[in-house]
């Protein structure tokens, strides 16, 4: 059998090693990856665009319950009252079980500044809050 | 190193009495009306074995309460403990009255090792990591604050051993217990390692909450204390209140109590005092009683630690596919060279024929 050069072989394993590198770190450009580690928000800072639809996958590492929520000061106002134990019906409200994974997508519609909430007792005094810039 | 199993044998014999705040074991399931007034523990140390002695405090009301206590290794025995062990090395060191009533008081599973019924407590001794005693306390019913994981693993790193004690004040009521009455429960804990939890103590509190606790070492000497009290490491939050040879008359009085033979004829009587806000509590009291004046960084907290080795039965796949993204472009290029130096191919030339 007629050997195969060098360089074809580089070349493919180059090519392989392009693809291996793409499946595992290229993500969606619409898609925004959270994790909850003790019970901090990481990254607490996200920038996204306006207008289109941006999917949150929400990864709690924590062995307790967290959630995610969502909005202006008047709407965290409004939770950090509230009594409503889990949430799941609307997109910008989340509940985060322990140990779980949640999605949700969003589109925002105007560019501004919204904050990312954990509204279950005493998780914001310690600071579960982040800032969702869109731009 | 067996520091307390020398000749010299070392007894260290610890007391935590936390007013108005919990004792070591830190608060994780407040449900409905508060109704344990505080966790009072007794922590001693002879011949290689730990007693840990825990009196949880009715205060009346209903449904449920619990803590969680890091403890250093397996306890061999859960029973009901003395009678007057606790209040008795209070009074020796502070001979006003004690009001107790006016004080304050899925990843992979955790492994059940032993549940004990004792009075209207559930006590259960739990093996895990962080995560895996966070779920088991979640599934039973308690609600952990947002320190939790954190704390949790900060203990977990070190001995993956907890008590989860359930207090049933239903049960409480049932059996006829007056608001104030205590259960004291005996831990017997064979480690090479004593030490205090303080940390656990700042479970749940905010920041700027004040934690007083007390804390009494009897040991055969003195003994050598990290961090020590008023150095900087203790962030201005412990003080040395007593250290003193132990009376006779304390030990006969401890020794003469249910369970507590083992307290041997002479020792040495410390008393610590915290007093700190929950931020700066962020280390456990290590003791070396051996003589040698070396307490355990890493017993204190202070020394960096990662989680307990697991046995590698697998390869994570990100693992595999970083190595393959790192050794074939690594590959790749050597190849590439090879074929620069020898342009025709490389390899052997063909056979003439």
């Amino acid at each position: 059998m007629r050997p195969v050069p060098a360089w074809s072989v580089a070349a493919a394993l180059l090519l392989l090693a392009g693809l291996v590198a793409g499946c595992v770190s290229a993500p969606s450009p619409h898609r925004v990856e959270l994790r909850i580690h003790y019970s901090h928000f990481e990254p607490n800072v996200v920038t996204v665009p306006r207008g289109v639809a941006v999917t949150f996958v929400i990864v709690n590492d924590d062995p307790i319950d967290h959630e995610w929520l969502v909005g202006d000061a008047a709407f965290h106002e409004r939770h950090r009252h509230g009594k409503e134990a889990h949430h799941g019906a609307r997109p910008d409200e989340v509940s985060v079980d322990a140990l779980t994974t949640v999605e949700t997508t969003l589109t925002f519609a105007e560019p501004g500044t919204l904050q990312y909430i954990c509204h279950l007792p005493g998780h914001e005094a310690y600071g579960m809050v982040g800032t969702l810039t869109i731009t | 190193m067996r520091r307390l199993a020398a000749p010299l044998t070392a007894l260290a014999f610890t007391l935590v009495l936390a007013a108005p705040t919990l004792a070591c074991g830190g608060l994780i399931g407040p449900n409905g009306a508060v109704n344990l007034l505080r966790t009072t523990t007794l922590a001693g140390y002879h011949d290689g074995v730990e007693h840990y002695v825990t009196a949880f405090e009715f205060a009346g009301g209903g449904g449920a309460f619990g803590s969680i206590t890091p403890l250093p290794g397996v306890p061999s025995s859960v029973v009901r403990g003395g009678d007057w062990t606790l209040q008795r090395l209070v009074r020796e060191t502070d001979p006003q009255p004690v009001f107790l009533e006016a004080a304050g008081a899925d990843a992979a599973r955790a492994v059940v090792l032993q549940q004990v019924r004792i009075d209207a407590l559930d006590i259960t001794i739990l093996k895990g990591g962080g995560a895996e005693i966070g779920v088991w306390a979640r599934e039973h019913g308690f609600s952990l604050p947002p320190d939790a994981p954190e704390v949790l693993d900060f203990y977990a790193n070190r001995s993956p051993i907890f008590m989860a004690a359930y207090f049933d004040a239903d049960a409480a009521a049932e059996r006829g217990q007056a608001i104030g009455d205590g259960t004291p429960v005996h831990l017997t804990i064979p480690t090479d390692n004593p030490w205090v939890p303080l940390r656990i103590l700042a479970l749940g509190k905010s920041a700027a909450e004040t934690i007083q606790a007390d804390v009494y070492l009897l040991t055969d000497d003195r003994p050598a204390l990290l961090p020590a009290p008023g150095s900087k490491l203790a962030e201005g939050g412990l003080r040395l209140a007593h250290s003193d040879f132990a009376s006779a008359g304390l030990l006969a009085d401890l020794r003469s109590d249910k369970g507590m033979e083992w307290v041997p004829a002479s020792a040495w009587l410390t008393k610590v005092e915290i007093d700190t806000a929950a931020a700066n509590l962020r280390f456990d009291l290590a003791i070396d009683a051996s003589g040698a004046g070396r307490p355990s960084m890493r017993d204190a907290g202070f020394a960096p630690f990662g989680p307990l080795p697991a046995p590698p039965s697998w390869t994570p796949l990100w693992v595999m596919l970083l190595a393959v993204s790192f050794a074939i472009p690594v590959g790749g290029a050597w190849l590439l060279a090879a074929a620069a130096r020898n342009p025709g191919g490389g390899g052997r030339p063909p056979l003439a024929g």
